[in-house]
């Protein structure tokens, strides 16, 4: 276990730390939270952590919780299958689809929730990997676009996404698939403005939006809406 | 000599095919730069400087060499350097995960004398102002144009016109960032997986940069998340993951963060243009007096000027001069178009605001001063499309812009590219087994364009195949030297060297087919998945079975460049529908109609999809794109993706592309960047002629309208 990183973190910590940017991250705003006391998180089923485990009450909001340090084996569900991995608290859910488990399918373009290039499902709902941690996704169940469909086995969204040529670079692509995917689950029959909103999520720097829309409607007609 | 077949008698060229990449990027499973895992990964990151200008007094590495996982920090930079912009790089280090990577990041003590910056184009132009760089001046690198007489020009003119025309600095904001990984196989081998335009280019630089033989220096790009002009070399980062991974023996990842990319890896320069045109009563230009500065920041950026319908040396009287402003923000690289967007901007602009001082439809002052052959027919087809006679007879005044909140209008602007002809420089080799597998393979890099697709298409047209029974190969720099993707060259820089690979294989094909069998070889060819004997059909052989007669395992055809199967220069027109809130400044594009030609068209389903790219990022040009500097700080203020505004899926218009296509056309083109000039400008004009407002800065901000609407309202129009 890690009594250096320890030591740290029982030392005084500016609450707000600025990088050369001038930007607050989110891990030293977290780190900085509970004056002092780091990511003291709500353990929850499938989390083990490694020996050194504190009980530890938070003075501010007297919330009971188990404190989690340095890395930390959790298990995922991933696309069905459970997936063990070490995350380290602050580790978010696409580094750990990305670097742990090689799905690379949701990508790092902006890491911090303005472009939807992480966009994955979970428990059905879309969701910017990049600005959820990989512990609070420990028991829901996660979707990429690995688990959508493979080229042996594409999903309608993705065989109409090629026929329309609804892709260039292909960078933005997955994001773009998760959220159609996730719209054509809710509204089977969507119009234009239907699409336009479930991807308004979703940066594309190509210029493939007018095709992503025609590949929907057309995946929404091969899937059969009604 | 060859040619290029007709039309008409193509299978597959010309064809509307998916990508061949499509399944992989759909699924992704397609591995891009920043998906490569490898064991033993190390993640790299950047050290950069957070001032715009300063001397580094001292560095000390010392607290992060020893943080958890940190396996090496390398500086570039030394004491007593000056740094000249915010985001400069310094060094690099790497660490086992990407989050101890940025621990150690914070941990980097270095010390600054901060100086005085210059960030804006009027700062450094002041007298007095610091200087950027020790051997140049803050303005620069004059070319004049001096041509008859403006001021006599000027004063017999019908109607005279002065304005400042300005565009913002871009960024490229490609979705991948800039980075490689890298993996030293052993001490002079090579392995890079490189986010780039030219593989070629960075397997030069890492050969150059280690003294290493070409062949011990392998550069692998399958696939690439977007360039624009601005990844081409090794660069700065891949230099220092080069260096990370000599030194740790282990394979690096480093890839540029968001803000990183956007503070240095690449923009456009700005423009500014101080522009007087005059014109005679039947709307020809007579004159351009002007002076056009741009800024490409530490680096170089020119804007060209005139532009477009001065090309035939038309304009008879021309007093232009063209500078640039060096500031403390990092160096332009060529952004799609290199300084055309802004030329367009200036030129445009003045040229719509003549033709609404002489009362000339702006379409048909643009048709009078345009020397292009093919535009002249494409003024006409666009204008066809979008229905041109909607449009307001004045500014603000007609049924289209109504007398309500939200007003409509329409604009046009012309488009040019002079290159995209290619060049020779790749290599393309066609393999025929003789277990009937066809195998191509050329080195070139696929960014988005698909240059997959048609390697695969030409050499299934040539040889008379469905698309199933060719394999490409493409993206490495073992497949041999190939052009880079800069220049809209890619296209016509392959397209011969794979279809005179693939005819070469043909012939040899049919050869040993004339030997075997005793036919004439020039009664035979290749289509249809059979070796056709023009004379007999009945003595057709299926290609498989041609094949099998090889005596050898395979054949293999060379390419060569072939200039009779390109051509230069195409054009286009853009006509843009806008409906402007006059209330907020809101503006939305309704409907855009893009002209293109391009040569002979290998594909028209991925030309299009171009095409509307173009359109969408000079729409971005237009309204949203535009790089923040805060004056005092010497920072970038938007160094991210919600404050560099890109547009989404609400800002999208209706798209109307239409390919120009005309008999004459002998060659491929290349057209990625004429579509992505006019559009901005085109919104303009439709702005203006929706309300009579001239928006004289790009982008148009809500603001922006809103100033220019107020100014119309003073000179007495009703909006």
């Amino acid at each position: 276990m890690n009594d250096e990183r320890d030591d740290l973190l029982d030392q005084p910590i500016d609450i707000l730390q600025t990088d050369a940017e001038g930007n607050v991250s989110r891990r030293d705003f977290l780190k900085g939270v509970g004056g002092g006391l780091a990511s003291a998180s709500v353990l929850a089923q499938g989390v083990t952590t490694l020996p050194v485990e504190a009980l530890a009450e938070s003075p501010a909001q007297g919330v009971k919780g188990k404190r989690i340090s340095g890395m930390t084996q959790v298990t995922l569900n991933v696309n069905g299958k459970e997936r063990a991995v070490e995350v380290e608290p602050r580790t978010t859910l696409l580094n750990t689809l990305r670097d742990k488990l090689d799905l690379t399918g949701a990508k790092k373009i902006c890491d911090r929730g303005s472009c939807g290039g992480c966009t994955v499902m979970v428990d059905g709902k879309t969701v910017y990997s990049c600005m959820m941690l990989a512990l609070d996704a420990v028991g829901k169940k996660i979707t990429t676009v690995e688990g959508i469909g493979t080229p042996e086995n594409l999903s309608p969204v993705q065989k109409a996404f090629i026929e329309h040529d609804a892709l260039m670079c292909g960078f933005c692509t997955p994001g773009f698939v998760v959220s159609c995917t996730a719209l054509l689950d809710k509204i089977p029959n969507p119009t234009l403005d239907d699409v336009k909103e479930a991807c308004s999520g979703n940066i594309c720097r190509c210029g493939t939006y007018p095709r992503v829309f025609e590949a929907a409607i057309a995946a929404a007609k091969l899937k059969g809406g009604a | 000599m060859t040619a290029w077949k007709k039309p008409e008698e193509n299978r597959i060229l010309g064809k509307r095919l998916p990508r061949l990449d499509a399944a992989i990027k759909v699924t992704g499973q397609a591995k891009y730069t920043y998906d490569i895992n490898l064991p033993g990964l190390l993640y790299g990151r950047l050290i950069s400087s957070p001032h715009a200008a300063a001397t580094i007094k001292s560095i000390d590495t010392s607290v992060a060499e020893k943080m958890p996982g940190v396996k090496a920090v390398i500086m570039t930079a030394k004491p007593g350097d000056t740094v000249r912009f915010h985001g400069q790089e310094l060094g690099a280090l790497c660490a086992a995960s990407s989050d101890l990577a940025e621990d150690a990041l914070r941990a980097i003590k270095i010390e600054y004398q901060v100086l005085p910056h210059v960030v804006t184009e009027e700062a450094a132009m002041k007298p007095g102002a610091p200087q950027v760089l020790p051997d140049t001046p803050n303005v620069f690198g004059a070319s004049v144009d001096d041509k008859g007489d403006v001021a006599a020009a000027f004063k017999d003119a019908a109607a005279t016109v002065e304005g400042r025309y300005y565009m913002a600095v871009r960024t490229h904001a490609c979705l991948e960032t800039h980075g490689v990984t890298i993996r030293w196989d052993d001490d002079s081998h090579i392995t890079c997986w490189a986010s780039t335009q030219g593989v070629t280019g960075v397997q030069s630089d890492l050969q150059r940069t280690f003294n290493l033989p070409g062949e011990n220096v392998k550069v692998i790009t399958e696939v690439m998340g977007g360039g624009f002009g601005s990844k081409f070399g090794l660069g700065y980062e891949g230099r220092l993951c080069a260096q990370l991974a000599k030194q740790t023996k282990a394979p690096v990842k480093m890839m540029l963060t968001r803000a990183e990319d956007q503070l240095s890896a690449g923009n456009a320069p700005s423009a500014i243009g101080e522009v007087k045109m005059a014109a005679d009563k039947e709307g020809k230009i007579t004159a351009i007096e002007g002076r056009v500065y741009s800024s490409g920041g530490v680096g170089f950026g020119g804007v060209p000027f005139p532009y477009i319908y001065n090309n035939f040396g038309n304009i008879p009287n021309v007093k232009v001069r063209r500078e640039q402003i060096k500031m403390n923000t990092s160096g332009a690289r060529a952004w799609r178009a290199p300084g055309h967007p802004q030329g367009s901007w200036i030129m445009e602009c003045a040229l719509e605001d003549l033709a609404v001082k002489i009362g000339m439809d702006p379409l048909q002052m643009r048709i009078k001063n345009d020397g292009n052959k093919i535009r002249q027919k494409q003024w006409l087809e666009g204008a066809k499309l979008i229905g041109w006679e909607r449009r307001n007879e004045k500014p603000g005044v007609g049924t289209l812009a109504g007398t309500g909140r939200f007003r409509r209008g329409i604009g046009c602007a012309a488009s040019i590219w002079g290159g995209g002809g290619g060049g020779a420089g790749s290599e393309c080799r066609v393999m025929i087994h003789k277990d009937g597998r066809v195998w191509v393979g050329i080195g070139v890099q696929d960014i988005g364009t698909g240059a997959r697709t048609i390697t695969r298409m030409i050499v299934a047209e040539e040889l008379g195949l469905p698309m199933n029974a060719v394999q490409e190969s493409i993206g490495k720099s073992e497949l041999g030297p190939a052009a880079g993707s800069g220049g809209s060259q890619t296209s016509a820089s392959i397209s011969p060297v794979i279809k005179t690979a693939a005819e070469a294989a043909k012939s040899q094909l049919l050869e040993i087919v004339a030997a075997k069998k005793n036919l004439n070889v020039n009664d035979l060819d290749l289509l249809d998945g059979n070796v056709v004997v023009k004379s007999d059909a009945s003595k057709n052989i299926a290609f498989k079975d041609a094949c099998a007669l090889m005596d050898k395992e395979s054949l293999t055809g060379n390419g060569k460049f072939d200039r009779s199967l390109v051509q230069a220069g195409v054009a286009g027109a853009q006509f843009l529908e806008v409906e402007v809130d006059v209330l907020t400044g809101c503006v939305k594009v309704l409907k855009a109609v893009n002209v293109q030609d391009g040569g002979v068209i290998l594909n028209p389903l991925t030309m299009e999809s171009q095409m509307n790219g173009g359109v969408i990022q000079g729409l971005s040009t237009g309204l949203y794109e535009d790089r923040h500097m805060c004056s005092i700080t010497g920072r970038m203020l938007n160094p991210n993706l919600e404050e560099y505004k890109i547009p989404g899926t609400k800002e999208m218009p209706e798209f109307i592309p239409m390919i120009y296509t005309y008999p004459e056309a002998k060659g491929v083109s290349g057209i990625a960047e004429s579509t992505n000039i006019p559009t901005a400008p085109a919104i303009r004009n439709a702005i203006l002629n929706a309300t009579g407002a001239h928006v004289n800065e790009a982008p148009m901000t809500p603001a922006r309208v809103l100033t220019a609407l107020a100014e119309a309202r003073k000179r007495g129009t009703n909006v």
